[in-house]
């Protein structure tokens, strides 16, 4: 499974994007330490629910969405001695953090505490989740933030789960998983958002589904491969729920993320929810701007997968539809195979781009990436008014 | 530019509307509270017959699941794909700068000013008592 | 672009004899399907009547933006909804716009959605005479489309056997929204006849599958349900395409219908991208899922993208390809598009020929 064959320029070109973007010192707004399994949470279960996972023999709780041996989980080189996607610290480092020199890399744990059923045990493996997070990899290095995952069946114990992380500033973001049981601007998961805005912690939807429902509109996949690129469409409904339920309106501060879910639809996406809006706008009269302005200030995109056409002049006109410089993110998606060798950077992504998608506007995205690091353990303190 | 008379007054009532053929034109008069507007019978996005559309009101939100009516009736939705055209003055409602729908001006004048003429040929009959509606294309 | 130039071109399009291929026909009544059923299910549509997955007995499930989905001048002056009266169907938009044919796609009564599945089926035959009767035969400018009860693949098969003799035919319709992808084994037999007989498959959005309208659940607003319909083509699409559909069936021909098409060159990178990493999955699919796309697929145009700048518009299309893009109106819906102006950028005198005539005749089964 290679890339297609690059001639001598596009190697050229590639190393020079490669360099440019070292000297950049970029921040890596995807990356993924490998899921944890429940040996590795049980201590940081309380003595109720450590019993609990132990005498129920509860394991297992990787998400469906990426099985640990499917090509798209990791790169063969990306793998543990065990196969395991992501390996262990030393990997990450080796492979996600020296090649580009990366000053920051936003970790997002993909966990199935997300898609349980009951909201109480998918809050206690949360918080389980993020604990270990902070203590296996927050802690030991530096250069490493982190997202807050939550389960959002019950929007109370989720808003409880973000606001104890809120307190550690290395937790940049809140995650979500972009295939769930209610769309995401449904009136019920507004206190997730209402918390979020309050503590600047932008939304991160991710790739992946808890499998509530059906993966499409039309029923079951056979494939992965089909489940994968069925993907881009349920990030598709859920951005015309944001919009629609006037999320952006009743959050004026709120920032999403979309993580993994490709871009290359957006510009088409958007110019169809804008000619739906012209038509049905007093259904949904609070929507008081086109859906091309709300995305344009309130949505940001990580930059792998690229999705990308053939032709790299198709790809850059694609960043121009939807002004690249302020919309995308730098991101490898490490441990997920999604290029070869060091090709991170597609051909066709404008240099004089890369200052703005490597650095700027992550920090931008991601306020609280300015904050310094604090000591593990630190007693809680409150988030209003830090100084950046 | 020149002046067409195309109703009396007492034909289009507040609320009310006349699509009238002027100057090879297909237009619509309508009242809004009491004055008159005329509207281009062709919607700027696809040629739809715009005045033939629903008067509405227009609903407001500062905050979803609020709804506030205003202005009933003084919006025209275009009776193919819904755009919303304010009648006064012939703007859409989501594209304002942009998109808007040709307005003519429109005035009433006593029926013994008309009488004299000079008005278009197409014959509208005046009396020296009713009020009418004169349309500029 | 210059109004004259606009203007030379619309006058091309009425010169050029239009093919249209989506206009909705609709039964004057309920009762207009009596004729057309046995006394075994006049009973049934008279008492139990229609029954799908949606939850009112005579609304959609999400409530529409115009009574009859339909713009509100296409109301015919004799009485009965939208599409209901043929003379006015002339007189409004056939005659005026030069359509020289027009493919007819009923999507009321779903015989397909019936919960009662042999009910559904006579539905699908008593519509599929109906339009011969009432449409077709006085109307040689329109052609019917064969409805079929495509959750039963055995009657689907035998229901296209039963009407493809017949050349008013020209499509078997499906309605998108499939309780599978489209693309899964059970559907097979309704694509190995479809070859057999030569008739593309014209799959209109649409239909209702009790599946949640979303991956992520039930959305509250038609601003989303709407858009949502036209998201299913995706799915669809890339069902047929990673099922190995194209594949089995390489003289298969598939229409999507009123989907949009912005987002099938988007679609077809996704696809290819993820396809050449993850092709031993698919063994079967042997080569890029675009390459299929572009043999064997054609997108009807309607509702036309707007492009913020308007030359996106011939990118898109570039990108597709100008012999895949087939003419729609969507006629008498609210969302339809005037032939004469839906266009906003000028095509030349090939580009015309190909969207509104030439591509739907190498699509569909027409003279």
């Amino acid at each position: 499974m290679t890339a297609p064959e690059r001639d001598a320029d596009d190697s050229d070109q590639a190393d020079e994007s490669a360099a440019r973007l070292r000297a950049l010192k970029p921040i890596d707004c995807d990356i993924h330490p490998p899921t944890p399994v429940m040996a590795e949470l049980l201590p940081y279960l309380d003595d109720h629910w450590h019993e609990v996972m132990v005498s129920r023999g509860i394991d297992g709780l990787g998400l469906a969405s990426y099985p640990p041996g499917a090509a798209l989980s990791a790169r063969p080189e990306w793998r543990g001695a065990d196969g395991r996607p992501g390996g262990d610290l030393d990997l990450l480092r080796r492979e996600a953090l020296a090649p580009w020199n990366t000053r920051l890399a936003i970790c997002h744990c993909l966990h199935g505490a997300a898609a349980m059923f009951s909201e109480d045990m998918g809050a206690a493996l949360a918080r389980a989740v993020n604990d270990w997070v902070a203590a296996e990899w927050l802690d030991r290095e530096p250069l490493l933030r982190a997202s807050i995952l939550v389960s959002p069946r019950s929007a109370e114990l989720a808003v409880a789960e973000i606001e104890r992380c809120a307190a550690d500033p290395r937790f940049v973001a809140v995650l979500l998983l972009a295939g769930g049981e209610m769309p995401l601007g449904r009136r019920a998961h507004w206190p997730i958002y209402a918390a979020a805005a309050r503590l600047r912690l932008p939304i991160g939807i991710h790739a992946g589904s808890d499998f509530h429902n059906p993966i499409t509109n039309v029923g079951w996949p056979s494939y992965l491969v089909e489940d994968y690129v069925d993907q881009a469409v349920i990030f598709q409904h859920q951005l015309l729920s944001l919009i629609g339920e006037g999320v952006f309106t009743k959050f004026p501060d709120l920032r999403v993320v979309l993580i993994e879910s490709g871009f290359t639809w957006l510009p088409a996406f958007l110019w169809r929810a804008t000619k739906e809006w012209r038509a049905l706008r007093s259904e949904v009269p609070w929507v008081d701007r086109s859906p091309a302005e709300i995305v344009r200030e309130h949505v940001r995109v990580t930059l792998q997968p690229t999705d990308a056409p053939p032709a790299p002049e198709d790809l850059a006109r694609v960043m121009e539809q939807i002004g690249a410089e302020r919309l995308l993110l730098f991101s490898t998606d490490f441990p997920h195979w999604q290029w070869d060798g060091g090709a991170v950077l597609p051909a066709g992504l404008p240099a004089r781009l890369l200052p703005r998608i490597a650095v700027e506007t992550p920090l931008e995205t991601f306020p609280r990436l300015r904050h310094p690091a604090v000591p593990p353990r630190a007693p809680a303190i409150p988030i209003e008014g830090f100084a950046p | 530019m020149t002046r067409h008379v195309v109703a009396s007054v007492g034909e289009i009532p507040p609320g009310g509307r006349k699509l009238v053929a002027v100057g090879g034109r297909s237009i619509g008069v309508f009242n809004v509270g009491g004055a008159f507007y005329a509207l281009l019978n062709r919607c700027p996005h696809q040629g739809g017959s715009l005045c033939l559309g629903e008067r509405v009101g227009l609903v407001l939100s500062e905050e979803p699941g609020v709804y506030r009516y205003t202005r009933p009736g003084e919006m025209l939705r275009c009776p193919w794909h819904g755009w919303e055209f304010d009648i006064r003055t012939g703007q859409s409602w989501c594209e304002p700068r942009r998109l808007r729908v040709r307005t003519y001006p429109v005035s009433v004048e006593p029926g013994e000013a008309l009488v004299k003429g000079p008005y278009q040929a197409e014959t509208f009959p005046v009396t020296v008592e009713a009020d009418y509606v004169v349309l500029e294309v | 672009m210059s109004e004259q130039v606009l203007e030379r071109a619309r006058e091309s399009e009425t010169r050029l004899g239009i093919v249209d291929c989506d206009i909705h026909p609709m039964l004057r009544s309920e009762t207009a399907l009596l004729p057309y059923l046995s006394q075994r299910w006049r009973e049934e549509l008279t008492t139990n009547g229609l029954r799908t997955r949606n939850p009112f007995v005579a609304s959609y499930a999400v409530p529409k933006a115009t009574p009859a989905l339909s713009r509100r001048d296409s109301w015919p002056p004799s009485g009965g909804p939208p599409g209901s009266d043929l003379d006015f169907m002339r007189a409004q938009y056939l005659d005026p716009y030069g359509i020289e044919t027009g493919i007819l796609q009923v999507l009321i009564p779903s015989g397909k959605d019936q919960r009662n599945p042999a009910f559904g089926a006579a539905l699908c035959a008593a519509l599929n005479d109906w339009q011969v009767a009432e449409w077709t035969a006085p109307e040689p400018r329109l052609k019917a489309s064969i409805i079929i009860p495509a959750e039963d693949a055995e009657a689907s098969v035998a229901e296209i056997a039963r009407c493809a003799g017949q050349r008013d035919f020209v499509s078997v319709f499906i309605s998108a929204r499939t309780t599978e992808p489209l693309g899964r084994k059970r559907y097979w037999p309704i694509f190995a006849e479809a070859e057999r007989q030569g008739l593309p498959i014209g799959i209109h959005t649409g239909g209702s599958n009790g599946i949640a309208k979303t991956p992520s659940g039930w959305p509250s607003f038609y601003f989303e349900d709407h858009f949502g319909d036209a998201l299913a083509m995706q799915p669809l699409l890339t069902s047929l395409v990673l099922e190995g559909v194209f594949e089995a069936f390489p003289g298969l021909k598939v229409a999507m219908i009123e989907g949009g098409f912005g987002w099938a060159p988007s679609l077809g990178w996704r696809l290819d991208q993820h396809w050449a990493r993850m092709r031993s999955e698919v063994p079967h699919v042997k080569h890029p899922p675009s390459h299929y796309i572009r043999r064997q697929v054609w997108f009807a145009t309607q509702p036309i993208e707007e492009p913020a700048e308007r030359r996106d518009l011939r990118a898109l299309i570039d990108w597709i390809g100008w012999d895949r893009l087939v003419f729609a109106s969507d006629y008498p819906h609210w969302d339809m598009d005037d032939p004469r102006l839906a266009f906003k950028i000028a095509l030349d005198e090939a580009e015309t020929r190909a969207v509104f005539r030439g591509n739907a005749s190498a699509a569909y089964r027409l003279a």
